[in-house]
Formats: C-alpha cells, sequence, structure tokens
C-alpha cells in the first residue's frame, strides 16, 4: 500500500516553476492556428455575401446596397467558415478573443470602402466598345 | 426500523457540477432508494437539424458537449458520409482517430481531477488538470480550438497536421506518459483514495449487462464492450484491446480509465506511425436521402447519432443518444444500498455529462 504516492509530484511542485502563468503580466499561450475573433479588411471585400451565406450562426450580414459589413459578436461562434469561403481573402482570424461585454453593444458595422477598378478598354480606339 | 426521509441531491450541489437532482431516501444513513430527474439543461440542439444545412449541423453536433466535442462531430459526419456513400480519404480517419484519442486523454483528465475533487484531494485535482492542459495545447495548435475544436467536416478533416509536427507529438508523449505514470500510480495505489473507492457503489457484471451500462462503467464491471473494436475511423488498423476490471466497484472504473489513459497514448502513437499521405477531404455532393444509426466510443461509452434525410439540404430528424443516460438506470442501481457521504464519489463515478445527455 502506498503511503507517500504523491510525495514525489509535490516536492517537485515546490521547487518548480509555477505551472500557471502570471496572466496580465504575461500573455496567454496562443498558436498560429488559434480562432480568436473574424477581422475584415474593407478595402478588398467586394460584397459578394458568401461569408452571409455560409455562417453557420447568422451573425455576418453583408448588405450589398448600402455597402455595410456587419459582425454580431455574441452570436459569431468562431468557426472559420467566413474565412475559407471568402474568394478574395479579405476575411482573417486574429488569435485574440473579443473581449468581455456587460451589455450587448449590438452589431459592429464595417463600411466596406472597396471600389470596382475600371476595365480596361477593349481597344485604343474606343470606337468599337461605343458601338 | 428507522423513518424513511427524502433528501435531494443536485441539481446544484457544491460537489457535483453537473445538473442532475436524485431524490435520495434514506433510512439513517444508508441510501435505500434513489429518484433520478434530469431536464435542467434541455437546449433543443436536435430540432436546429431542420433549420441548419446538413453541412452546416456539424458545429452544433460538436456543440452537443462541452469535452467530448470532437468525437460528436466526428460521430454526426460519419452518419452522413454513410447515407451518402462518402468514401473518405484514409489520411482523414487517421487525423480524426488521433484528435479523438486526444480528446480521450482530455476528458479522462478531467473526469480524474474531478474524482478526486469530490473525495477531497485538492492536491491531486489540480496535477490532474495540470496534465490536461498539455493535451488542450496539442489540440489547439493542430486544430485552433482548445475545446471545440471544429476540424471535423462532411468528407473528411479540415485540417491537415503535418508530419514534422506529428513527429513532434509523438516526441512529446514520453513526457507526458512519465508525468501520468506518476499520476496514475497515486490514484491506483494511494491508501487514501483506495479507503473512498474500494467497495463503493458496486455493480455486479450482470446487473452492468442487464440495465445497459456503456464505457468504463460496463468495462469496470468486466463486460468488455467497447465501440472502437468496430474499426470505425482507423481503429480497424490500430492494434488495441478493450481494457476491463473485475471488481465492479468505483475503484474499478477510476482504475479503467486511468489505465485507458496509457492505451490512447499507445493508440496515439501508432497513429502517427501509419498515417498515410494523401488528401484530407472528399468533395461532397447532393443531399444525404436516407437514414443511418452512427456509432462510436465517447470517453464515457457508447454514442449513438440516428440521423434521417430525405434529400434535401436539411435533414428530418436527428436523435442522439449520449452514454450517461445510458448510465443513470446502473447508477440508481449503485446508489442502493450506500451510505450517504458516499454519493458524490458514486455519482461521479459514472462520469456525468448531463448537458451531453439533455441536449
Amino acid at each position: 500500500m502506498g503511503y507517500f504516492e504523491m510525495a514525489k509530484t509535490a516536492i517537485r511542485s515546490v521547487i518548480s516553476r509555477p505551472a500557471t502563468l502570471m496572466y496580465p503580466a504575461r500573455p496567454g499561450k496562443r498558436s498560429s492556428l488559434s480562432r480568436g475573433h473574424v477581422v475584415i479588411d474593407v478595402s478588398r471585400c467586394i460584397s459578394c455575401g458568401m461569408c452571409m451565406k455560409k455562417c453557420p450562426s447568422e451573425a455576418i450580414c453583408v448588405d450589398k446596397e448600402v455597402k455595410i459589413w456587419t459582425i454580431d459578436r455574441l452570436r459569431c461562434v468562431v468557426c472559420n467558415s467566413c474565412i475559407e469561403v471568402c474568394p478574395v481573402h479579405c476575411l482573417t482570424m486574429d488569435g485574440q478573443y473579443s473581449s468581455a461585454v456587460l451589455t450587448h453593444s449590438g452589431l459592429e458595422t464595417f463600411p466596406i470602402t472597396y471600389v470596382k477598378p475600371e476595365r480596361p478598354k477593349k481597344n485604343e480606339t474606343g470606337e468599337t466598345a461605343e458601338a | 426500523m428507522s423513518r424513511k426521509i427524502v433528501v435531494p441531491f443536485g441539481p446544484q450541489h457544491p460537489v457535483l457540477p453537473e445538473p442532475i437532482h436524485l431524490d435520495l431516501v434514506l433510512e439513517d444513513e444508508t441510501v435505500v432508494d434513489v429518484i433520478p430527474s434530469i431536464g435542467y439543461v434541455h437546449r433543443g440542439l436536435e430540432t436546429l437539424v431542420a433549420k441548419r444545412e446538413y453541412t452546416e449541423y456539424v458545429y452544433i453536433a460538436e456543440r452537443t458537449c462541452g469535452i467530448c466535442s470532437f468525437i460528436h462531430g466526428m460521430t454526426y459526419c460519419q452518419g452522413i458520409e454513410q447515407i451518402m456513400d462518402l468514401e473518405v480519404p484514409q489520411r482523414a480517419l487517421y487525423l480524426r482517430t488521433i484528435w479523438s484519442e486526444y480528446s480521450r486523454l482530455h476528458s479522462h483528465l478531467l473526469w480524474l481531477g474531478l474524482f478526486a475533487d469530490a473525495m477531497g484531494f485538492e492536491n491531486l485535482f489540480m496535477n490532474a488538470w495540470r496534465l490536461r492542459e498539455f493535451v488542450l495545447d496539442v489540440l489547439e495548435e493542430t486544430t485552433g480550438g482548445r475545446v471545440i475544436q471544429g476540424s471535423c467536416k462532411v468528407g473528411g478533416v479540415r485540417r491537415d497536421i503535418s508530419n514534422e509536427r506529428l513527429a513532434i507529438m509523438a516526441a512529446e508523449l514520453t513526457q507526458f506518459e512519465a508525468d501520468l505514470s506518476d499520476l496514475s500510480d497515486v490514484f491506483l495505489h494511494d491508501d487514501s483514495i483506495q479507503s473512498r473507492l474500494v467497495n463503493v457503489g458496486t455493480l455486479s457484471r450482470t446487473d452492468a449487462y442487464d440495465l445497459g451500462a456503456v464505457g468504463p462503467v460496463a468495462r469496470g464491471s468486466g463486460v468488455a464492450i467497447d465501440l472502437r473494436k468496430t474499426g470505425y475511423a482507423a481503429y480497424g488498423d490500430l492494434r488495441f484491446e478493450p481494457i476491463t476490471e473485475t471488481s465492479g466497484d468505483s475503484y474499478g472504473r477510476c482504475a479503467v480509465r486511468v489505465r485507458e489513459l496509457f492505451s490512447s497514448i499507445d493508440l496515439i502513437r501508432q497513429a502517427i506511425e501509419k498515417i498515410p499521405e494523401g488528401d484530407i477531404e472528399v468533395k461532397v455532393k447532393g443531399n444525404p436521402d436516407g437514414e443511418y444509426f452512427s456509432r462510436s466510443e465517447q470517453p464515457r461509452g457508447e454514442l449513438v447519432h440516428y440521423l434521417k434525410g430525405n434529400g434535401t439540404k436539411h435533414l428530418v430528424r436527428s436523435r442522439i443518444r449520449t452514454p450517461t443516460l445510458t448510465n443513470i438506470p446502473p447508477l440508481v442501481k449503485m446508489l442502493r444500498g450506500c451510505e450517504l457521504a458516499d454519493v458524490p464519489v458514486i455519482v461521479l463515478s459514472i462520469d456525468p455529462c448531463i448537458g451531453c445527455a439533455e441536449r
């Protein structure tokens, strides 16, 4: 029967560093894949609405008319689907969790600033393009 | 003959973090009967199947449980793949096996910690959870999520693990195994733990079989059932035997889980050694039409996802049977005749996950 089974672990705990991080002073562990919150680059978003379509929690809303991208952070389950389907890769995942809130602050709104570049003319004279 | 009194236990109780309510009928300090009731955390997850596409429901299936989330997602995906006759690439199946076994490690370590806490052994509780942190770190580095991995999808997995990373994972397991054997020595041989567990909450082999016990509860009573033996995912290619104990008491169930930790480490090593190169997913086309009972071995026992589709992108029915629900009748049997002070330990010995059981 063991009476001092815990002794080895206890002694090791006394002489070793604490297993926990001193959190606010030292940042928490994070990996390159960690899912914190979704970030949008509004200058590249083409408002195609794929992210809205594929969001399983219906947290994202893209208004194509007024060019506004909104997200409800409290609905978002940070599943990474929107980032996987974005055709122009304007959505990215930040490892930092969105901060805690006391009240539901509503939707986070991002005006889309992407401007569709004008198509280069088909030929130099421009006559056929008009015709 | 003393008077019978009823003592309510739960749904909120200092030693039991799970919302199950038990009416304990006592005669002096002895429990003579138990009336269990659940229904405190029902979320209606199965109904959501009609409101989300079948490819999106995997996120909901995963959120059924906060501990064995990966295995829930995987079992759901397996069901859909069987209905749609999808051939999942071998590499994806091996990755699923690896993540399942890491989930098992993390679930068992969590349970060992809680079990130690229920016995009043706080120091051991913290040591178990310190080791669990290593497993969670591996899961976060490979999937992006500590608890909700979100790495399984219909037709395969969403993320690959590079071969270099797999080699690092295998190497790290050596140190982990050494730390774990120190911890397991305490659970298996310490005198104070044995005095709390041996001959407490005994369930005979016949009772375990008759009452439909699953997982470590059944294996602790000597019934060698382990769904992994059916060879789903990549388990068919790996060598392992179901771990059983014959005592049937709380100590037996604890010993099964402790030994399963080492079996899981061995399975991860074998999977890393044998994992083939190749794709990690197959393109999914069309909608599921048909029904299937998908079964897998969760850390707590047999998990069943019944899925029925009618050829549209929304399934018609999803039914989940979790191991905790099945283990409640054996729990009632174990509690009859025990002392009141042993109730928390016996309830925890089935590893209850009521959040899972009610969905």
